[in-house]
This record gives structure tokens, sequence and C-alpha cells, in this order.
């Protein structure tokens, strides 16, 4: 029998179905269970993140509709779905319509290469790590259509705006990438979780997972870096034309791309289903991503309804004059340190199948590095503060001068 | 030709490309002609995953698409009329026969050098993965020196560009 053909598929052919049929049924299932289980997270994700939101806020949350509140995203959609669906009558139709697809399936097409367990993902992929670079690509392409699309001045600033955000911040979220994938050897995601079994990639390189972690927020547009959905300086943004269910949707995909986020950095930096007794069960290892994903998850809402927004030139200015430097340098630092200590023969010459004890002289020199690095950039951003306190005190010395005279 | 799943892909990726490059030449909207022009180049992409060649299909997604497309929409914004074009291009002939020209150069040029003049019967067994590539690329008997080159050159066109860019008054800062 076709060595592909498990599970499910070998199922169908002992119970007497044909060998390409069971083999299409069995991927069919496959894509729809992948596919379908973010659709369902993401109903849950909206009350999760009310509640959060809520309680930092001091206030109680959805709590009306079922058990504290839990079918009020029901409620909602059910309302989204009734409302008028209002299309402008100058707007570029197909496109208009197309815009909140592509944006929710780009979000959701991360997920056919996030392993759940060491044995349910929907496909591991050679590529896997450019993989969901290249597919968020389509959020930010699918921004751009509807601020078009949508045939408003608003829209299209609030696309422009946004789309420059996001194709900035790509730069240090790619270059924050690429040190897992440098200390695994490999773009598979499957090959980056196995290869944490001596020492989780976060400890390796913890700038990298701030990086990511600072890049990430800003890629779904999130506080500090709201630009999206800057009520106060925009009306609404690039969905201000939207109604309905296609507003839903748009807000769906970003509901879905943070927890999406958190359970990448998990899998990247945080060994990803890696915890005690994980090989006993799928389900163990399943509930160890889970609760790694959903705590870096909690701590991105609490870092959004903590922060106030920046300013665009301010984002715009930390990414390229700080952020970007700073990942690749960070990168450059870890690769060259890993070279010469397999040089010197401190460090294991295959780093994916090197323990725990093999990888500590290693994790030490890179920590040092790391924490070399951090106390520079800290000095170095203390410095810029400074400065650019002293000069607001002194633009407001001479405006009262200028007042009083 | 068997009815496969390969030969189906490749039958909707030609789809994808040929009928986006249709629609880019055929619009009269500047923004429609690059949504086209990146159905297009997905069609692109769907070659290379043909070819099992992963890694440049994601590249291709996230370069032409993610980021060369963009900058193209950022263009066609700043033009004066996206939507309403008037004027017609109609000098048919002579951009027939330079496209003409055009085809039959890339198709001999490509085809000669790799395969000498004939077509190979089926193509080889061995299937590169994204590793041999990468390895490929910085090995001394590879392809460094060209690599190295490209790269060097990509850097100082990028530095040029930003020296070009600059503006005067900010140069005293």
């Amino acid at each position: 029998m076709d060595e592909l053909c498990t599970g499910l598929c070998q199922l169908l052919v002992e119970s007497g179905a044909d060998a390409g049929l069971a083999h299409f049924l069995s991927l069919l299932v496959g894509v729809l269970l992948v596919s379908g289980i973010p659709l369902v997270t993401v109903i849950v994700l909206i009350w999760v993140e009310r509640k959060v939101a809520a309680r930092i806020q001091d206030r109680i949350g959805p709590n009306r509709v079922g058990p504290v509140g839990l079918l009020q995203t029901i409620a909602d959609m059910i309302k989204l779905l009734s409302k008028e669906d209002i299309t402008p009558t100058a707007a570029d139709r197909v496109l208009y319509n197309a815009a909140p697809l592509v944006s929710f399936a780009s979000v959701v097409l991360i997920w056919a290469v996030i392993p759940f367990t060491p044995f349910h993902f929907g496909v591991d992929l050679e590529i896997g790590a450019l993989f969901f670079v290249a597919v968020a690509s389509f959020g930010t392409l699918a921004i751009m259509v509807a601020g078009w699309a949508s045939n408003n001045k608003y829209a299209l600033l609030g696309a422009f705006r946004v789309v420059s955000l996001l194709v900035s911040y790509e730069v240090p979220l790619v270059f924050a990438l690429l040190a897992p994938v440098l200390l695994a050897g490999s773009m598979s995601l499957l090959d980056i979780v196995n290869a944490q079994t001596g020492m989780w990639f976060v400890v390796l390189s913890p700038l990298a997972f701030v990086i990511f972690y600072v890049s990430s927020q800003a890629e779904t547009g999130r506080a500090p870096f709201d630009l999206i959905e800057a009520e106060s300086e925009l009306v609404a943004g690039f969905n201000i034309e939207y109604s309905g269910m296609k507003f839903g949707m748009f807000f769906a995909a970003e509901f879905l791309h943070v927890f999406t986020n958190g359970i990448l950095m998990a899998l990247l930096f945080f060994g990803g289903w890696m915890g005690p007794l994980y090989y006993e069960s799928p389900l163990i290892a399943f509930a160890w991503l889970g609760a790694k994903g959903g705590l870096i998850y909690f701590t991105t809402l609490w870092l959004r309804n903590t922060v106030p927004r920046l300013r665009i030139d301010q984002i715009m200015a930390f990414n390229w004059k700080f952020l970007v430097p700073l990942s690749i340098a960070n990168l450059v630092f870890i690769s060259l340190a890993l070279k010469v200590m397999q040089e010197l023969g401190v460090s294991p010459r295959n780093l994916a199948e090197a323990g725990f004890v093999e990888l500590l002289p290693t994790t030490v020199v890179l920590l040092v590095i790391n924490g070399a690095m951090t106390v520079y950039l800290l000095g170095l951003l203390r410095k810029r503060g400074q400065e650019a306190r002293r000069e607001s005190m002194a633009a407001r010395a001479a405006l009262a001068q200028a007042v009083a005279d | 030709m068997e009815l496969n799943a390969i030969t189906i892909g490749f039958v909707v990726f030609t789809i994808f490309t040929l009928g986006g490059g249709f629609g880019v030449v055929t619009t009269r909207n500047l923004f429609q002609g690059t949504i086209w022009l990146m159905v297009s180049l997905f069609g692109v992409a769907g070659y290379f995953i043909l070819l099992s060649a992963p890694f440049l299909a994601a590249v291709q997604i996230l370069v032409y698409i993610g980021a060369i497309a963009i900058l193209i929409t950022f263009a066609v914004m700043l033009t004066r009329s996206v939507t309403r074009i008037k004027e017609r291009y109609i000098r048919i002939v002579p951009s027939f026969i330079g496209s003409l020209l055009l085809f039959l150069i890339l198709l001999f040029g490509v085809t000669v050098p790799i395969f000498g003049g004939h077509l190979p019967e089926s193509a080889p067994q061995y299937v590169a993965s994204t590793r041999d590539l990468g390895i490929a690329l910085v090995d001394e008997n590879g392809y460094v020196v060209p690599f190295l080159l490209a790269s060097v050159l990509l850097t100082a066109a990028m530095i040029g560009a930003i020296v070009i860019a600059r503006d005067e008054k900010a140069k005293g800062g």
C-alpha cells in the first residue's frame, strides 16, 4: 500500500474503498479540519479578547448571552449577518467583495503548516517558515485592495498608512524568524520544534524573540502600533465603507492573526508541544502548545490594552533606525558566535540533535552576547530618550519666551 | 498526457498565468491591471510548486506579490488618472512583430543553451531540495561567486537609490 496512506485513508481502503478515492477523502477531511479549527477558534477568541480587555479596563465585559457571556459572539455574528450589506455605488465591486475574503484566507492559510502535535499537522512543508511570511503578504494586499476599491479618500489614506507599516515591519520579522531557522538548520516548522528538544530557542536567542514579538504586534496592527484602527485620526481606516459580515471578516482575521502569532511564537521559540509527558499522548502535546500559545496571546492582549498609540513617524523611525539594524546585527552575532564555537569544539556541529548538556556552553555564550547587546541597546535608548526630552523642553521654553515677549 | 493531479494543476496555473497576463493588457483600469499582474505571478509560483521547487514558489509570492506588486500599486496611485484611461494604443502591427520576436528569442535563448537544441525525453529523476539549493549557493564549487556578485550589486543599487532620493536640504543635518 501507499506509504502516504495511513490513518483514515488506511481505514477506508480496508473497508473496501478505492485507494485513490480513500486518499482524496482523507486529504479532504484534513483540509477541512485544518481550515475549520481556526474558524471555530475565532468565535472563542473574540470572547476572550473582549473579556480580557474588559477586566484590564475594570469592566465586566460580555455577560448577558449564555454563561459568562460565552454566546455573545454568536449573537453578534447573527446581528452582523442580518445587517444590510452596503456596497458603495462608486466602488470596484469585485475587488471590494474579494478583499475581506483574501484578508481572512491569508490568516487561515498559516494554519496549514502549523504542527499541532508531533503527528498532527496539515502539511510539513520544507519551507514552512517562509510559507508563513509569503502568505502573510496576502494580508497586506487585501488591505491595499480594500482601501482602493472602497473609493473613499479616508479608506485609501488609511490603507496607505497601514501598508507602509506592514511592509516595514515585515523586515525585522523575517530577520528575527531567521534566528530559529539558523539554529534548527531547517525551515520546516516540525524540524524547528524537534530541534528544541535540547534547549528552547528563546534561551539561545532571546533578542530574536523580542524582535519577533514586537514586529508581530505591529503586523497585526495592535497597540502601540494600531494605525489600522486609529479611530480618532482616520474615522476608521481602510475598512470605513464595509458593513455587516464583510466588516466582521476583517475583524475576525485580525483576532485570529493575533492568536496565530501566539501559537507561532510558541512553536518557534518555546519548544511548541514540548513539556513534561508530551510523548505520552498527542493530547498532552496539544495541550502544551495551546497553553504556551495562549500565554503569549494573553501578554499581547495585555500590552494592547495598556499602552497608548504611537505617532506614525515614531513607529517608522523605531522600525528603520532601531529594529532593522538590531535584527540584522543579532543574526550576524549569532551566526558568527556559533561558527567560532563550532571551530573551537565548544559547540556541537549539529545543534538540532544535541542534548541539553552538550548545548550548555553554547547557551551560556549566546546568552552573554545577547545580554551585552541588551545592555548596550538600553543605554542607547536612554540617551535618545534624554535627547528627545531635552529638545522638547527647549522648544517649550522657546515658545514660552515668545509668548512672554 | 494522462490526467492526474499534476496535469490538472498545470492547466489551472496556466489559466492563472495567461489569464492574468491577458487581464493586464486588456483592462482599462491601472489598479485592476496590477491585480491581474499578481494573479499571473501567482500562477508562475504554482509552476514552481509543480517543478518541486517550493522555495522558489514562496520567494516568488513573497517578493513579487508581497513587495514588487505592492510597490507598483503605490506607484499607480500616484499617477494622474487610474481608472478613466481614454487613449488607446493603436500601433498593433509593430507591437505584434516586437512581441513575436521577443517570444522567439526567449524560446531559443532559454531552451538551446539548456538542452543543446533538442528537448529531453523526460525530466531528470533527481529532485533537488531547498537544502541543496542553499548549499549550491554558498559552495565554492557551486555558485558562490555569482551569488556574492549579485549581493554586492543589489547593495550598491540600494545605496545608490537612497543617495539619489535623499533630500538635498537634509544633508547638513
